[in-house]
């Protein structure tokens, strides 16, 4: 400060000598540069998230601060069988989702490794689903699951399979499978491409020296493949764990949670409750409940899928 | 050295007759293949059929177009209000991205090459700020934007965006930072450059295939934002082509599904061309950024 202090006339060397200062502090610098990141995160990141744990605890409508209520939010929630059902319904989302997403990735991933002509474009072709945007795909499936005139209905129908048309989003049990379907349609590329960067980590080595132990090709799945694979496993479900849990632009444009509520995801209902309906208290206390599901399911799925690397003794 | 390791990858593959391959190999890929992009196609054919081939099952397959038409692009592009939404994404995921992409830069070099005091700790706290879903926040940036009054305004999302773009673009440098050698930051601090020399004129240069990946996914990420665009704007002038096509090409219960199909399909093209120019850089960053 003191050096900010020394005048007007000598304001030119002070700013040079602070700023020489700082150059040469790692310290100082570093925050320095830390300041436009840490800036934009604190106010549009850190500032919200506990904004919105305020807002749970208030009544607040959109465009009126609200009053401190307490817990009434929660205890409105909790006795509120909308709320359970979104719980259930995400809880079996993200578990079906994920599990298939899983396994239909890693098979397409041991597929996409192995060598074939036009490896590279073929690749390049499969990732096409995770980058476009999922509301555009999303109204893709809609038309796909169009009560009318879906195409799959129709070949189900002309191949003599089915006699009527499929209602895909007309009933609880065919919505919430079509709504699953289409979002492991669109995280299937992200997983394989994930794990096929790990498959080509292992060495071919432990292959050859398996198949000279006479190793079948299942036994080379389970006791090289998968343990080699686990750490990239463990931190991809992770991420798709987190990302189908807080899932709400598919559900959106498919179902908006309907039909009776049979697909509402705790992120829809957030939305619902708080911006058509208006109670935005009760819809950030919802979002906020979804915080201890999350936190656990990303711990089970990282410690739970990543114990075999401490095993092995490598970092944690 | 290609040729090498082709040969590896196909080394044991003469143990596996040809019949066998196609049954275990090429066919399910091909269902694959099928199943993930047979949803593409049919939004390219239904864009460019005629309503009346649209809604008459009962001639020809419906897996084909007999008369192909431009009726729907025409009325998507000249009748609606499509290429504003389609301005107004292009600016905001790019001013999102450079935006995030300069942050990102400083932070990524601050933590990687400064290892200033608690540098460890920020990169663990920025890792953790990625995992927070917008699903979580839209409600409070909701009630924040309206406060601030930029409600219904490009600039909200301009600032939100990076929310999430600043986590995983200082996450994708920080792995690319780590890679170039400390010696040649220490040539430059002897001959007297300063840090940001250093950064602008040796690490950035050494980081443009960093630099192009982070963009991508940055600009990737924006265009495909719905939550936040969806919550925080209201007039049709203000909207992304994800909110647009949602919200205003759906009219009452009567689905055009001509001109929705043409909306995302020509919502889709735009990041699937950018993505086919640097797929070998995506494809290869992506997975240097998971091996992290």
């Amino acid at each position: 400060m003191a050096v900010i202090s020394e005048g007007l006339d000598r304001r030119g060397v002070g700013w040079r000598r602070l700023a020489a200062i700082v150059a040469d502090s790692r310290d100082l610098l570093g925050w320095l540069f830390m300041l436009p990141a840490a800036a934009l995160l604190l106010v549009f990141l850190l500032y919200p998230l506990g904004l919105g744990l305020w807002l749970g605890l208030t009544n607040a409508t959109l465009g009126e601060p609200g009053e401190f209520i307490g817990f009434g939010n929660f205890v409105t929630l909790f006795s509120d069988d909308v709320y359970w059902l979104s719980v259930f319904n995400t809880i079996l989302y993200t578990v079906v989702a994920s599990a298939a997403k899983f396994m239909l990735g890693l098979w397409l991933a041991i597929l996409l490794n192995q060598h074939m002509p036009f490896k590279a474009f073929i690749r390049a072709i499969v990732l096409l689903p995770w980058i476009v945007p999922t509301v555009l795909s999303a109204i893709a499936f809609w038309w796909l699951y169009d009560s009318q005139f879906s195409i799959i209905s129709w070949a189900l129908r002309h191949l003599g399979l089915i006699k009527t048309n499929i209602d895909f989003l007309g009933n609880p049990l065919n919505a919430r499978i079509s709504v699953i379907i289409a979002n492991v349609w669109r995280g299937i590329p992200f997983v394989a491409i994930s794990l096929l960067a790990g498959l080509q980590t292992i060495p071919s080595s432990l292959y050859e020296a398996a198949v000279l132990d006479g190793a079948t090709a299942w036994q080379k799945f389970r006791f090289i493949t998968l343990p080699m694979l686990t750490p990239i496993i463990a931190v991809v479900m992770t991420f798709s764990v987190l990302f189908t849990f807080t899932d709400f632009q598919l559900i959106y444009v498919l179902t908006r949670g309907g039909p009776i509520n049979a697909t509402h995801l705790m992120a829809t209902l957030a939305f619902q409750r708080a911006i058509p309906g208006g109670q935005l208290g009760q819809g950030a206390a919802l979002a906020s409940s979804m915080i201890p599901f999350l936190v656990a399911s990303v711990m089970f799925s990282y410690f739970g899928l990543q114990r075999r690397k401490w095993q092995q003794g490598g970092r944690d | 050295m290609a040729r090498n390791l082709a040969d590896q990858a196909g080394g044991m593959q003469y143990l596996v007759s040809t019949p066998r391959r196609v049954v275990t190999v090429y066919l399910p890929l091909a269902i694959f293949v099928f199943v993930l992009l047979f949803p593409f196609y049919w939004m390219a054919i239904t864009s460019i059929k005629s309503n009346a081939e649209l809604y008459d099952t009962s001639h020809g397959s419906p897996f084909w177009v007999i008369k192909p038409t431009w009726d729907h692009f025409y009325h998507l592009l000249f009748e609606t209000d499509y290429p504003n939404w389609m301005w107004n994404t292009v600016i905001v995921s790019v001013v999102a991205t450079f935006l995030s992409l300069f942050a990102a830069v400083l932070a990524a070099y601050a933590i990687e090459r400064l290892r200033f005091r608690g540098g460890r700790t920020t990169g663990l706290v920025i890792f953790l700020a990625y995992l927070v879903p917008p699903s979580i926040l839209f409600l409070p940036l909701a009630a924040m934007v309206l406060n601030l009054g930029l409600f219904d305004s490009k600039l909200c999302l301009m600032l939100t965006y990076p929310t999430f773009l600043i986590p995983f673009c200082t996450w994708l440098l920080m792995g690319y930072f780590k890679s170039i050698p400390y010696e040649l930051e220490e040539c430059a601090l002897i001959d007297g450059a300063t840090r940001l020399q250093i950064l602008i004129k040796i690490i950035l240069p050494l980081a443009v295939p960093g630099l192009i990946s982070a963009g991508i996914f940055g600009f990737t990420l924006s265009w495909n934002e719905f939550i936040y665009a969806l919550t925080f704007i209201s007039s049709s002038e203000n909207k992304t082509i994800p909110i647009g096509v949602v919200t205003e090409l759906v009219e009452g219960d009567v689905y055009h599904w001509g001109p929705l199909m043409a909306g995302a399909l020509l919502g889709s093209l735009p990041v699937a061309i950018l993505y086919s120019f640097f797929v070998e850089h995506y494809v290869s960053s992506m997975t240097g950024a998971v091996k992290e």
